[in-house]
Formats: structure tokens, C-alpha cells, sequence
């Protein structure tokens, strides 16, 4: 195999799962051990500067990062990563001093953003501090998106919501409540720069079955319901509540509905377990509120009597593969299972009635706009898309990375630069090394379990509807949480002239990662490994020929704990701890890539 | 204070025959220097009990006194272990063994433990034939009092200051094989290829078993002007013959051209293939051997590999006919008989 080139930022980068994961690349590890020291204010601004909203985040994120995490390769659960954001953002003191802010001097330069949502939003944070002037148009009173009208107040407070949209907005950002744009044409001719659409998916999917239009009064789509709730439009539910779905709105509307009359509510599904869509912790929580999920029911119809919702009929079906490996059902029977109220929660769509077809933004499969994947650009120089409006529902962190993205395309097509010319990420690596055995980072293995999120006891929750479930970890819940860090981003750096071939480093790692020995192609090479190494999609490490023999220095990355210990055991400090420091670069930073 | 090693076992590490892993064959964090030899030799014993399945209850650890005889510490945390004065490894060992037939005896010393201090003891352990394995981890000098030259330093061997070493060696391998011992070999801590399968032949040796390894000094004894640095040993060793160990019910499946492997059972049925390097090199002949030694040192050539092997030799205890129950197991009433028992003994000799 060839030498690995270590200078290719992306190598290291991918040792970091979690960072690299996370779509706006958030240095997990660097504000874990920032929450770690009790230095919550870094802790919060570092997470700022890539997801601006860790308080947000920290309850309500999807989490990539941690499927991701690499402690899941040697134990059972990965590092509570989205909690620890929370710590940062509960015990932050007052930071308005650090945050950015707009220049007196501004540049003229106007932007229209259509809906107050998270890509919206973040484009703003990303713009108005270099001198640029927003106008945000949103139809509803609030802003937030569906932040404020979806996600409910029990898992995201108000008080939270607020905090972080104000930082944004009293930057100078002018939002126009109120102000739904009914025509793209008309808004373009307003003479803005640039126009950022980040409309979302508001568009809930109905189901069409006989008895639909006769119980209309009782049925709802569970986006709009949200909505209303949210809004105080909704007070009030039926004691008996079916809810059709099995996604995290699903989740959302079964757990409100339990805090507002429902007492027997069923959430029915289609498909077994293993094809929920809802995140695991989302249906947790549900059932720990004792909500019922039924599997395997497929709605047929809505039993309607002299005008009134009775209920369901459902067909209760079995799964099987067919010869082609398609999943294929067969009905068992028929069921009626009676309800008061039926919420349909199966799906949010793209719509934009608003946008004419002949501005020169060009619509593609699903009538959803042709957009690019790395400039956020639709057909239409200068108008751009993120969020949900971009290709579809997704959630909180993706519309922020979009944010970001349109926000770097945004200000090159101000300036006259093209918006293919984006900024490298900015990389360092700096020794960890303080003396003999001695490291700037917490190099020990703690062996403690994931800690369990404690929630507020079940009568309690259920008295208010905006009484927050999760409590957030305790400072001895965080202590421990944060050990369990691997410190991925503190890199084994290699530096072949040095080895002298003793072997101490291959001796002493816990988990044979390293082997010294005669180079060789990649997958008879990987078989020849200290422990053979087994992941193709993590890539293995070689270095240059060694000085005493030629050989070669191999590191299978894939169970690397970041010990230290081969760089603390080797005699020539041929190997080093040094963490990586790559900052994704935003609008208005210039890249340059630096080395050790 | 060095970091001590993570708790923490790779998912795919196999479990040997009695369900252990290789990191259960640990013993607590080294604190040699870095980057020293002796730490790698620690690693191939490491590998070679695991690969054995030797239960670490059944091994017993020795030394004296060096920084090689701190080594057992760094290994087998779960074994019997004695830490003796300086040089005096091997008559401990040799109570022990007389005592307790039943464990695996291992003893680490350094050339400056066995070839100055304690060379006295080293010969008549060997010329017992204790049930042994017995490594020197040979750094040419006292790498705990700071570097003073040992008696394996060649004449002409530069200390780390500067200063020529002008008097002969000794060397271990030519003294236990002129003494009688019945497996000798040199190898290189750098090399576990070749350490390993030797280690395991000789842990499943019956009698002496002398590994000579060449361990670098990499504080000491490492730079330029050393005869036993990592540089100097890669560039002048040669492998005489190279050994395969095979154990014992498994089968032997790799195929030599004939005239250039042979194969030796070992006392508990394994079988070692000694794969000749040298055409006209046989390793049961003691002469022979010797010869070759001679030669190689004459040629400034290290000669490593299972240098000699005689399976047919008898151990201590079979020529001192001691009983086959460990005395250590043997009830009081059949250890000590009582006085009188001894009268009547004694009266036999009259
Ligand atoms: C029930 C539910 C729960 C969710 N829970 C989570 C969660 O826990 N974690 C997570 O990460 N994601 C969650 N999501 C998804 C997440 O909320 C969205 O992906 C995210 O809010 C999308 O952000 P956005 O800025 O693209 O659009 P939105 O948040 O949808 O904001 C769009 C805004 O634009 C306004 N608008 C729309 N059209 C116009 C117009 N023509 N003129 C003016 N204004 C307009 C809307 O009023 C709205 O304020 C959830 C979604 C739902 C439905
Ligand atoms: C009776 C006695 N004499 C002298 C010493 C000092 N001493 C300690 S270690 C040592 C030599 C160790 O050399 P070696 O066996 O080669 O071990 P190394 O440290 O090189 O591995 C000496 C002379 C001692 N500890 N006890
Ligand atoms: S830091 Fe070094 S010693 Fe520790 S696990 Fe990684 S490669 Fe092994
Ligand atoms: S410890 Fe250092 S010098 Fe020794 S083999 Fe490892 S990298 Fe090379
Ligand atoms: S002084 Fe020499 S022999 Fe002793 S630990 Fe250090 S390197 Fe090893
Ligand atoms: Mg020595």
C-alpha cells in the first residue's frame, strides 16, 4: 500500500466519527472535555459557532453523532453526546458579550428570507454580523418554525426556544411576523440581493379512506393539530385517541394528546418494530407516558354512525419476504377498534403554490426545486433553498447546516465570487504532550455505563403541558458522562525517520491496533494485523519504509481508544498525541489549511 | 507516573482453550524505560502462555536483581512469583522446582544477574537439569545501576560515554551448551517470529531450557559503538535455524523439501520443526554446534534460533527419583514419617 497521506485533512477528520457525522461538524469531543473543566461558557460558544442552537439541540437533536460515536466498537452504547450539549447549555452563564454581533458599518447589501425557521435563522446569524441586512418574512406570529408549532413545549420549553432565536434576532435581524409571501414573482421584484427560501415542509399527508369527510370533525392531521395546540387553538381531546404513523410526529402528537384528556391512545403501525421510523428514544418515552403501539394494523377505514366517529377498522396482517427479498403482507383478519379522536400523522410534503413556474426556478421530481447539493442554489442565480423546502422533511441540524452553506453562497454572489468557491476547513494538530506520561487531555479509559436520562415522574408531567420531561444530568452524571469520551480527535501522529523498530508501542496498546511489518497489498495486509482489521469502511494507516528494516508501521484505526500509551511507551516520540483542530469554515472566514 | 493500561478488551480478541484472553496473560504496567527490549520480551511471553493455555495459577515466576528481573511483574499478574536476591534466581528456583513439580517455572535474568553475580548458580542449574525455562535478556550492561559494562560485552564495545571495553565476553549459549544443557537458543527481543515459537518449545521443554535473547539497552546501551543495540543486532544477526512449534494433537500440515527440516517431540508430545538455514547444520549435535558457534563469532556474525535441543536427557528430579506427587501435595504424615521412621533409615547406613 502507498504511504497514507496524513495531510489530507479528511484522514483524520474520519477518526472523529462523531464530528464527522454531525452535518454542521460540531466538535463534540473538544466541548466535551470544555463541559468536562466546568468551562461551560467555551463549551456553549463552540457549539454555537457550528449548530447555533445548543440549547435547542441539546434536547431535541436527531443525534447522527451518535450511532456514530466510537465507543459503540468496544461497549454497548455510545456517549451521551446530545446530553452533554444540554450541560453546556443549562449551566452557560451570560455570553452576549461573546456573541457575534452586526458591524456599524454595513455593506447595503439586502437579503429577503422567507419563514422564520432554522435555516432561516442560521443563515441570518451567519450574514448580519458581516454587515449584511435581513429581512425575514413569517407567516405565523412567532418565530421558530416548526421548533415552536411541532416540537412540543414538554420536550423543548419555550424559555430555551426564545433565549437562543432572540440572540439572532436582536442582532438586527428584521422579521416581519405576520407577513406569509403569497408570490415569489412579487417578492423578487423587491430588489433584494439575494433571496433564501426556507419555507419548509408544511404540507401534512391525509388519509384518504371511506368515512374521511363524514368524521371530519374529529379527525386531524397531526402536523396542523400540533399547531393549534402549540397555539392554544386546541385545549381538548377525546379520552380515546388513535393515532395512524409511527414517525417521531407520531410520538410527538401521542404524548400531547395524553396531557390534554386522551387516557386510552394508540399509536397503530403498519409494520413491525424494526421498520418504526421514530428515533428509539422518541418511542421510549412514549410508552413509558403509557401510550400503546399496535403493530401490523393497516387502517381501512373510518367508522362513521348518524354522523359521528366511532372508531377504526383496521386489517390485522403478517410480513413476509416474496422471492425478490420485497416485504409482502397477508391479511389475518379484520378489527374495529373504537375512538373518539383519530390523528393522522404519516408524513409532511413539500408545497409551494406561491412560487410561479416561470421565474427561472426550475421544479424536479416530487415538485420539489432543483437545488444544489453543495451551494444550496436553485436554477435561479441568487436564490437559494434549505431546510425541510430543500429536498424534503429532515430535522433541526441538517436545516442548519443548510443555513450555513446558502449563507457562504449568499455572500459569494454578493461579492461577485462565484458560488462554487467554498473555504477549506481549517485544520491544526497540536501536541497534547505536557512531559513524561503526562497529557493536556483526560488519556485514562473509564469503564462507566451510558448514564440514564431522569425524567419527571409521571403525575407531575402530566399536570402542565409545557413541564419539561428530561431533566438534564446531574453535575455526578455529567462527571462521569464526560469520561467516557474516547477523545477521538487526538490524533496517533506518526513520524516514520524516528521508529528504531523496538516495538513498544505495538507491545503496549490495549487493543492492537499497531503491527510493524512487511508492506503488502491492502486486503492481505489487513489480514496480517496484530488483530486482524475487519472494518473495510475504516481505512488502516501506513507509513513510509522504516529506517532499520523497510518495514512498515500499520495502525487499524477502528479501536483506537486514544490511550496515549504508544506514544507515551515509544522512546524517540516517533508517535505523538496531537489533536485535531478542523473548523468548518462559515461565511466570511478565509480557509487556510496549516499542519503541525 | 506512567498511565496505567486501559481496561478495556478489543471485540475480537479470542479466547485461547481455557477461555482466556490474551490480555488476561498481563501483569501490571511496565516501568522500564521506553523503548526498552525487555518490554518486548515481556510481550512474547505474554503471547507464548497464551498460546500455550497455560493456566497462570500453574506458573511460577522468578528473578534476581536488574532491570530484566523486574520484568516478571509485567507479566501474568495471576502466576506465583519470587523476586530473589541479586544472582541467587536460580537455587531459589531450584527449591521451588524440588518442591512443587507441578508448575511451569519460569526465570528471568540479565547477563549482568547470571554472568557476573550469579554465574556460580546459573551453572549448576543447569548442570541439574532443573525443569526450566530460563531467559537472559541480554543488554551487555547493568542497565539498573546506569550502564556499566556486563560480561557479555564484546571487546571493543563502546560505552554511552565513550569508553572501550577490554575485556572478553562470556558468552551464555557456548556455557550451557559445554556445561550439558539440553535446549539452548539466542534470540532478539526485536524478532517475536522467532522469539515466540521458541519460548513455547521451551516452556514445553522437560530440563533446562536457555533462552539467550538479545534485549537492547535503549537507555544505556543503544547507540552507535554498541554491539547490542537495536541497529548493530538487525545488521549481524543470523538465523541459523528457524523453528516452528507445533502442539501437541495438532496437525502438521506444512510440507519441507526433504533434508532441510526435522522434527523433534517434545517431552508432552508437541513437536518443534527445526528448518535449517545452514545446510550442514544439525541441531542435536552438541559438537557440531559448537563448532558453528566458534565459527559465526569468529565471522562477528550473532548465530540465533533454537541452537540445540537433546529430548532424551533427564531432568532432576528423574535422577534424584523423587516421588511424582509434588512434595507440596504429598499429606505431612508421608513428608515427615517421624523419628521414627528416621532411626530406622539411618540404621540401613550403618
Ligand atoms: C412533530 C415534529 C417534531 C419534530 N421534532 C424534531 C426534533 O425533535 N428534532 C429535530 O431535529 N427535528 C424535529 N422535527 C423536524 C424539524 O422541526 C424540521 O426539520 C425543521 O424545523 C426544519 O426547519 P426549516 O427552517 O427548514 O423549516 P420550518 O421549521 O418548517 O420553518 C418554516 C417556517 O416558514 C414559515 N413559512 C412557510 N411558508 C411560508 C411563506 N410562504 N411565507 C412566510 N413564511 C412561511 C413557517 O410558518 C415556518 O415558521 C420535527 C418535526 C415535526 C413535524
Ligand atoms: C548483591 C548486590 N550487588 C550489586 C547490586 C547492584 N546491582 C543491581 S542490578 C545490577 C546489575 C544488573 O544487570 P543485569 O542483570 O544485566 O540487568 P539489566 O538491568 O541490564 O537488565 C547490579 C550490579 C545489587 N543490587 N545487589
Ligand atoms: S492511543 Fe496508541 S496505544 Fe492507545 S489504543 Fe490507540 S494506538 Fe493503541
Ligand atoms: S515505540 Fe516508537 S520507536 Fe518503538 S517501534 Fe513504536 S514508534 Fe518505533
Ligand atoms: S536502563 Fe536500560 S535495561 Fe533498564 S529499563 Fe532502561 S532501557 Fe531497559
Ligand atoms: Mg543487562
Amino acid at each position: 500500500m502507498n504511504p497514507t497521506d496524513v495531510r489530507n485533512p479528511d484522514y483524520f477528520h474520519k477518526v472523529v466519527d462523531c464530528q464527522w457525522a454531525c452535518p454542521a461538524h460540531t466538535n463534540v469531543p473538544e466541548y466535551i472535555r470544555m463541559v468536562a473543566q466546568g468551562r461551560y461558557d467555551d463549551a456553549y460558544m463552540l457549539n454555537r459557532d457550528s449548530n447555533v442552537f445548543p440549547g435547542i439541540l441539546g434536547r431535541t437533536c436527531d443525534r447522527p453523532c451518535e450511532p456514530a460515536c466510537r465507543r459503540t466498537r468496544i461497549e454497548e452504547k455510545p456517549v451521551a453526546i446530545c446530553r452533554i450539549k444540554r450541560v453546556a447549555a443549562d449551566n452557560r452563564g451570560d455570553i452576549s458579550a461573546r456573541l457575534p454581533k452586526a458591524p456599524a458599518q454595513k455593506l447595503g447589501k439586502r437579503i429577503a428570507c422567507i419563514g422564520a425557521g432554522p435555516a432561516s435563522l442560521t443563515v441570518a446569524n451567519d450574514l448580519v454580523p458581516l454587515g449584511y441586512d435581513v429581512v425575514v418574512f413569517e407567516k405565523n406570529a412567532l418565530p421558530g418554525g416548526l421548533m415552536r408549532t411541532n416540537v412540543p413545549s414538554f420536550r423543548l420549553p419555550a424559555k430555551v426556544l426564545d433565549e437562543e432565536i432572540a440572540m439572532i434576532v436582536d442582532m438586527g435581524v428584521e422579521v416581519r411576523y405576520g407577513a406569509p409571501v403569497t408570490s415569489m414573482k412579487a417578492l423578487l421584484n423587491q430588489g433584494f440581493d439575494a433571496v433564501f427560501v426556507g419555507s419548509g415542509a408544511p404540507r401534512g399527508k391525509d388519509l384518504e379512506l371511506p368515512g374521511r369527510k363524514e368524521a371530519a370533525a374529529h379527525i386531524f392531521i397531526g402536523i396542523d393539530w400540533l399547531e393549534s395546540v402549540a397555539f392554544e387553538h386546541i385545549h381538548q381531546i377525546g379520552e380515546r385517541v388513535l393515532i395512524i404513523g409511527v414517525g417521531n410526529t407520531a410520538m410527538d402528537c401521542c404524548r400531547t394528546a395524553r396531557r390534554i384528556g386522551g387516557k386510552d391512545v394508540k399509536v397503530m403501525a403498519r409494520r413491525p418494530r424494526p421498520y418504526f421510523k421514530a428515533s428509539p428514544w422518541e418511542l421510549d418515552d412514549a410508552e413509558e407516558e403509557q401510550v400503546e403501539i399496535l403493530v401490523n394494523h393497516v387502517p381501512t377505514k373510518f367508522v362513521v354512525e348518524k354522523g359521528k366517529l366511532k372508531g377504526m377498522e383496521f386489517e390485522r396482517v403478517e410480513w413476509s419476504e416474496d422471492a425478490a427479498g420485497k416485504q409482502i403482507s397477508r391479511t389475518i383478519d379484520t378489527v374495529f377498534i373504537p375512538a373518539d379522536d383519530v390523528i393522522v400523522a404519516i408524513g409532511q410534503e413539500n408545497a409551494f403554490p406561491w412560487i410561479e413556474r416561470d421565474v427561472g426556478i426550475e421544479f424536479g421530481k416530487y415538485d420539489l426545486p432543483k437545488v444544489d447539493e453543495k451551494t444550496m442554489q436553485s436554477t435561479r442565480p441568487g436564490v437559494f433553498f434549505g431546510g425541510d423546502s430543500a429536498w424534503g422533511p429532515k430535522n433541526i441540524i441538517w436545516a442548519v447546516a443548510h443555513g450555513h452553506d446558502a449563507a457562504i453562497s449568499i455572500d459569494n454572489h454578493c461579492r461577485g465570487v462565484s458560488v462554487a468557491k467554498r473555504p477549506g476547513p481549517e485544520v491544526k494538530l497540536i501536541t497534547q504532550k505536557m512531559g513524561l506520561a503526562e497529557w493536556s487531555y483526560s488519556n485514562d479509559y473509564s469503564t462507566a455505563k451510558r448514564a440514564k436520562m431522569k425524567h419527571v415522574d409521571l403525575q407531575e408531567r402530566f399536570k402542565r403541558i409545557s413541564t419539561e420531561v428530561e431533566m438534564g444530568f446531574d453535575a455526578e452524571q455529567t462527571q462521569r458522562e464526560v469520561e467516557r469520551c474516547l477523545n477521538c480527535d487526538v490524533q496517533t501522529v506518526f513520524t516514520d525517520k524516528r521508529c528504531i523498530e523496538c516495538d513498544a508501542c505495538v507491545d503496549v496498546c490495549p487493543t492492537g491496533c499497531l503491527t510493524i511489518t512487511q508492506n503488502g497489498e491492502e486486503p492481505e495486509l489487513r489480514n496480517r494485523l496484530t488483530v486482524p482489521a475487519a472494518n473495510p469502511t475504516q481505512e488502516i494507516f501506513v507509513s513510509g519504509g522504516l529506517p532499520q528494516t523497510g518495514r512498515v508501521m500499520v495502525k487499524d484505526e477502528d479501536v483506537c481508544v486514544h490511550c496515549g500509551l504508544c506514544a507515551e511507551r515509544c522512546p524517540t516520540a516517533a508517535w505523538d498525541m496531537a489533536r485535531l483542530d478542523l473548523t468548518i469554515l462559515k461565511a466570511g472566514q478565509n480557509g487556510c489549511t496549516s499542519s503541525r | 507516573m506512567p498511565s496505567p493500561k486501559p481496561n478495556v478488551v478489543h471485540p475480537h480478541l479470542r479466547p485461547n482453550q481455557i477461555g482466556l484472553t490474551i490480555r488476561d496473560y498481563e501483569g501490571s504496567m511496565s516501568t522500564l524505560c521506553a523503548g526498552c527490549g525487555h518490554d518486548s520480551v515481556t510481550a512474547a511471553i505474554v503471547r507464548s502462555f497464551y498460546e500455550l493455555s497455560t493456566p497462570p495459577h500453574l506458573i511460577a515466576k522468578l528473578s534476581g536483581i536488574g532491570c530484566s528481573s523486574k520484568t516478571p511483574t509485567y507479566f501474568v499478574g495471576g502466576a506465583h512469583g519470587f523476586n530473589s536476591a541479586h544472582g541467587r534466581m536460580p537455587s531459589i528456583a531450584t527449591g521451588a522446582n524440588a518442591a512443587n513439580r507441578a508448575l511451569t517455572y519460569i526465570g528471568i535474568s540479565g547477563d549482568g544477574d547470571s554472568l557476573s553475580i550469579g554465574i556460580g548458580q546459573l551453572v549448576h542449574a543447569i548442570r541439574r537439569n532443573v525443569d526450566m525455562l530460563y531467559i537472559i535478556e541480554n543488554n551487555g550492561v547493568y542497565g539498573l545501576t546506569k550502564g556499566q559494562f556486563s560480561a557479555s560485552a564484546d571487546i571493543g564495545s563502546k560505552s554511552k560515554r565513550g569508553e572501550v571495553n577490554r575485556f572478553g565476553p562470556i558468552d551464555p549459549v557456548s556455557l550451557a551448551l559445554d556445561l550439558g544443557a539440553t535446549f539452548v537458543a539466542r534470540s532478539f527481543s526485536g524478532d517475536k517470529e522467532q522469539l515466540v515459537p521458541i519460548l513455547k518449545a521451551a516452556l514445553s521443554h522437560k530440563g533446562f531450557a536457555l533462552v539467550d535473547v538479545i534485549s537492547p539497552c535503549v537507555t544505556f546501551n543503544d547507540h552507535e559503538g554498541s554491539t547490542k543495540s537495536y541497529l548493530y543486532t538487525r545488521k549481524h544477526l543470523l538465523q541459523l535455524i528457524s523453528a516452528d512449534f507445533v502442539p501437541f494433537a495438532q496437525e502438521i500440515s506444512v510440507e519441507y523439501a526433504p533434508g532441510t527440516a526435522t522434527s523433534v517431540r517434545l517431552h508432552d508430545g508437541s513437536v518443534v520443526r527445526l528448518r535449517k538455514v545452514a545446510a550442514d547444520y544439525d541441531p542435536t549435535d552438541r559438537q557440531g554446534v559448537a563448532d558453528h558457534l566458534e565459527l559465526h563469532r569468529h565471522r562477528g556474525e550473532i548465530a540465533t534460533g533454537l541452537l540445540f535441543v537433546d529430548k532424551q536427557a533427564s531432568d532432576m528430579h528423574d535422577t534424584n527419583k523423587t516421588t511424582d506427587v509434588p512434595l507440596a501435595q504429598l499429606p505431612y504424615e508421608k513428608l515427615c514419617p517421624g523419628s521414627a521412621k528416621l532411626d530406622e533409615l539411618q540404621k540401613t547406613f550403618r
